[in-house]
C-alpha cells in the first residue's frame, strides 16, 4: 500500500509539473466547452433581415416591431415588391425575408388564419433552419399573448411547421459531446502517453526490475487520472448547468455513476494503447486517430447517426462515446432512470471488460 | 547468561551465465557466452558499442529471456525465478532512467518506497555517494550534469541495500574526473560484500576490476584478471610520436615489417611482424620520410592493445 502511494505521489509530481498535461487536463475541457458553447453555434443573434410587408396594416406592424426588438434578428431593409427578394439575397447581408400577405389583418380577422412566408438564405442550411424555427416561434408567441388577451383563436400560418424544440439548442447536445471528448482524451490519450513515456525514458526498465508489481504500476498510473477526469466532468456538467442553462433532469447520482464508468471505459482502452506501443508518439498517434476522430465524427456528437450511411452506422455501435452520449443525453435531457439505459450501461460494462482483461493478456512482464 | 546465537546462512551472491544465446530478427545479439562472477567479486564486460553487453544485462536482470542457454543470479534461475531476482538485485541501465521531472531527494524516495524501504534505513550504504548530491537535492534530476546524474542513478539502484549490483555502462558520457570518482565508489560498495557486474567501453576501466570478460559481436574472446590478460600478451608494443601524426600513421602503415598501427592517446602505438624488429631501422626509415621530433618507445600493454589483436 505504502508502495501504492508513493507510485501515485510520483505520478501527480509528473501531472503537475508538466505543462502541457496541465494544459490538456485543465485548459482543455474549459475552452472546449466556451468554444463550443459560443462561437461554433447554431443559434443566432442580430441575424439581419428584411421585410416584404404587402399589407401594411396596424397587425403587421406590431409584428415587425416585436422581431425587430428582439435580440435575434435586425430588420435591415424594407422590400416593396417580390422581385426585391433575389437581388438582396445576392448581396449576401441579409439571411431571411419575411413576407406577409395580402391583406394580413383582414385574413386573421375573417378566416382567423393569416399567411407568412420565411424565405431563408439556404447556403448554410443550418442557420437557415434555425432562422426560420425562431420566426415561427415569435410569431407563435404573438399569436398566443394576443389570444390570451382576446380569447380568440387566431393562428399565423408561416411556412415551415416545426415547432420550437428546446433539444435543437445547440449547447444541448455539445455539452454531451464535449464532455465525452474530453474524458476520452484526458482518460486514453493521457494514461496512454505516461505509461508509454516511462518505457522511451527507460524508466520502465527500472521499474520491471523491482519488488512493484506490473498491476500496482498500471492501477498507479491510471489512478490519478480517474480522479482528475471525475474534476474535469464536473467542471464542465457546472458551466453547462450555470453558462449555458443545461437542465440535469435526472438524477444526479446515476449521472456520476455512469461517468466514471465511462472514464473506467476510456482509461482501459488507454492501457490497452499503451501496451501496443512504446512510444509517446505513437501513442499520441494511436489516441488521436484511433479514438479521437471516431469519437468526434462517428459517436452522433456533431453528425446524427440515423442521416450516416449503414456501414457507418454499424461502425458506430463499437465506440463506446456513442453509447455513453446516449445515456447522458436521457439522463439529462429526459431525465431517464437507469430502467431506460440499462442497455447502453451494459453495453459500456462489457466494452470495459472486454479491453481490461486485453490488456491484462497483452501486458509484458518483460521488455519484449 | 548470554546466549548469542549468531545463525550466518551463506547465499551464494554470484552470477553463473552458461551457454546463453539471444537473437534480435536472424542477427545473434548474444552468442553462446558462458561466464561466472563470484559472490564480491568486481566483474568487468569490456566491448565496444553493439558488442552484446546490453542485452546481457538484460537477461540477467530479467528482461529479456535468452534464446537459449540458462543464468542465475543469486542461485535463483533468471527465467523461472524472475520475481526473487527482481526484488533482490540492483540495476542500473545504460539510459540514464530516472525521472528527469522529479527532484534528486524525490527519484530517491520513490525508489526506496517501491523497494519497501525508507531512504534513513540504507542512508549508510548511499553516505559517500550523497553526501556530493545533498547540495543539490531539490534540483530536478534532469538539471544535473551527467555525472552527477550517475550517481544519482547509483543511488537509486543502492537504496534498498542489494547484494548483486548491475551497472551497464554507467560512465558512458561522463567526465573524466567523476568516471575516476565513480569508480573509486565501485571499489568501496565492493569492500561492503556487494558482487557487482559492470559493463562499459572503456578499456582504461578495466584494468580496474578484479576479472574481465572482453567481448565483441556476441561473443566472448577473453575472461580473465585484467593484469593476466595484459600479462600474457606476447608481442611488443612501440609508442611513436613525432610532429606530423597523421602522416606518421601512414608512413609506418607503409612500413614492409608492420603487424599493426593505431592511434593511443598522444602516441601512435606499432606492433611490428618480426621478433628481431630494431627501432633504429623504424627510425631511420621515418628520417627518410622528413618525421622530425621522432619519439620511439616500449609501451606498457593495455587492454586495448590486447583487444585491438584480438
Amino acid at each position: 500500500m505504502k508502495r501504492f502511494i508513493g507510485f501515485v505521489r510520483k505520478e501527480f509530481y509528473h501531472i503537475f509539473r508538466d505543462k502541457r498535461s496541465m494544459f490538456i487536463l485543465f485548459g482543455m475541457p474549459i475552452a472546449q466547452i466556451m468554444l463550443f458553447g459560443f462561437a461554433i453555434t447554431n443559434e443566432i443573434n442580430n441575424v439581419k433581415i428584411a421585410v416584404l410587408d404587402k399589407s401594411k396594416d396596424t397587425e403587421t406592424q406590431k409584428i415587425i416591431q416585436k422581431i425587430s426588438n428582439s435580440t435575434y434578428f435586425d430588420i435591415e431593409q424594407e422590400l416593396s415588391s417580390e422581385s426585391q427578394i433575389e437581388a438582396v439575397f445576392k448581396r449576401g447581408k441579409v439571411k431571411a425575408v419575411l413576407v406577409f400577405e395580402n391583406d394580413f389583418i383582414k385574413q386573421l380577422q375573417t378566416e382567423k388564419n393569416a399567411k407568412v412566408q420565411v424565405i431563408t438564405d439556404a447556403t448554410d442550411p443550418n442557420i437557415a433552419n434555425t432562422i426560420s424555427n425562431y420566426v415561427t416561434a415569435m410569431l407563435q408567441n404573438y399569436m398566443q399573448d394576443k389570444n390570451k388577451i382576446n380569447n380568440q383563436k387566431h393562428q399565423i400560418e408561416t411556412q415551415t411547421q416545426l415547432f420550437y424544440n428546446p433539444e435543437l439548442k445547440s449547447v444541448f447536445t455539445f455539452v454531451p459531446g464535449v464532455m465525452t471528448v474530453i474524458l476520452m482524451l484526458v482518460s486514453a490519450m493521457m494514461t496512454s502517453i505516461s505509461i508509454t513515456r516511462e518505457k522511451e525514458m527507460g524508466t520502465m526498465e527500472v521499474l520491471l526490475v523491482s519488488p512493484i508489481k506490473p498491476i500496482q504500476v498500471i492501477i498507479g498510473k491510471v489512478f490519478p487520472y480517474i480522479f482528475l477526469s471525475i474534476i474535469n466532468a464536473a467542471v464542465i456538467l457546472l458551466l453547462g448547468y450555470f453558462v449555458f442553462k443545461m437542465p440535469i433532469e435526472g438524477s444526479l447520482f446515476l449521472l456520476a455513476v455512469e461517468s466514471v464508468l465511462f472514464i473506467i471505459c476510456a482509461l482501459s482502452l488507454g492501457i490497452l494503447i499503451s501496451t501496443l506501443s512504446n512510444s509517446q508518439q505513437t501513442a499520441m498517434m494511436i489516441s488521436l486517430f484511433g479514438l479521437m476522430l471516431p469519437v468526434i465524427l462517428l459517436s452522433g456528437f456533431i453528425f446524427p447517426i440515423s442521416s450516416m450511411p449503414l456501414p457507418l452506422q454499424i461502425i458506430s455501435n463499437i465506440i463506446p462515446a456513442k453509447w455513453f452520449i446516449i445515456i447522458i443525453k436521457a439522463i439529462m435531457l429526459k431525465g431517464a432512470g437507469f430502467s431506460i439505459i440499462w442497455k447502453e450501461t451494459l453495453i459500456l460494462v462489457g466494452m470495459t471488460l472486454l479491453f481490461i482483461s486485453v490488456s491484462i493478456k497483452k501486458y509484458k512482464i518483460r521488455l519484449e | 547468561m548470554n546466549f548469542d546465537i549468531a545463525i550466518v546462512i551463506a547465499i551464494e551472491m554470484n552470477i553463473k551465465v552458461q551457454n546463453i544465446s539471444k537473437s534480435y530478427n536472424k542477427i545473434k545479439a548474444v552468442d553462446a557466452v558462458t561466464f561466472e562472477v563470484n559472490s564480491g567479486e568486481l566483474f568487468g564486460l569490456i566491448g565496444p558499442d553493439g558488442a552484446g553487453k546490453t542485452t546481457i544485462f538484460r537477461i540477467l536482470t530479467t528482461l529479456l529471456m535468452p534464446d537459449e542457454g540458462n543464468a542465475t543470479v543469486a542461485e535463483y534461475d533468471v527465467v523461472a525465478d524472475y520475481k526473487a531476482i527482481r526484488s533482490s538485485v540492483g540495476y542500473m541501465p545504460g539510459k540514464f532512467s530516472l525521472y528527469q521531472d522529479l527532484t534528486v531527494e524525490e527519484n530517491l524516495e520513490f525508489f526506496a518506497t517501491i523497494f519497501g524501504t525508507t531512504l534513513a534505513e540504507n542512508y549508510a550504504l548511499i553516505a559517500d555517494i550523497y553526501i556530493q548530491l545533498e547540495p543539490f537535492k531539490d534540483r530536478r534530476a534532469g538539471a544535473l550534469s551527467g555525472g552527477m546524474k550517475q550517481k544519482l542513478a547509483l543511488c537509486c539502484a543502492l537504496i534498498h541495500a542489494p547484494k548483486v549490483l548491475f551497472l551497464d555502462e554507467p560512465t558512458t558520457g561522463v567526465d573524466p574526473v567523476s568516471r575516476k570518482e565513480f569508480w573509486q565508489m565501485l571499489k568501496r560498495l565492493q569492500l561492503k560484500g556487494i558482487t557487482i557486474l559492470v559493463s562499459t567501453p572503456y578499456m582504461d576501466e578495466a584494468s580496474l576490476c578484479d576479472r574481465i570478460a572482453l567481448i565483441q559481436k556476441g561473443k566472448i574472446l577473453k575472461i580473465d584478471a585484467p593484469q593476466v590478460i595484459t600479462a600474457n600478451y606476447e608481442k611488443l608494443i612501440y609508442d611513436i610520436q613525432s610532429k606530423n601524426t597523421h602522416g606518421l600513421i601512414h608512413d609506418l602503415k607503409n612500413y614492409s615489417s608492420h603487424y599493426s598501427v593505431y592511434a593511443f592517446g598522444e602516441f601512435i602505438h606499432y606492433i611490428d611482424k618480426n621478433v628481431d624488429f630494431k627501432p633504429e631501422d623504424l627510425q631511420q626509415y621515418l628520417e627518410e620520410k622528413n618525421h622530425s621530433d621522432i619519439i620511439i618507445k616500449k609501451a606498457e600493454t593495455t587492454i586495448e592493445d590486447v583487444f585491438m589483436d584480438l
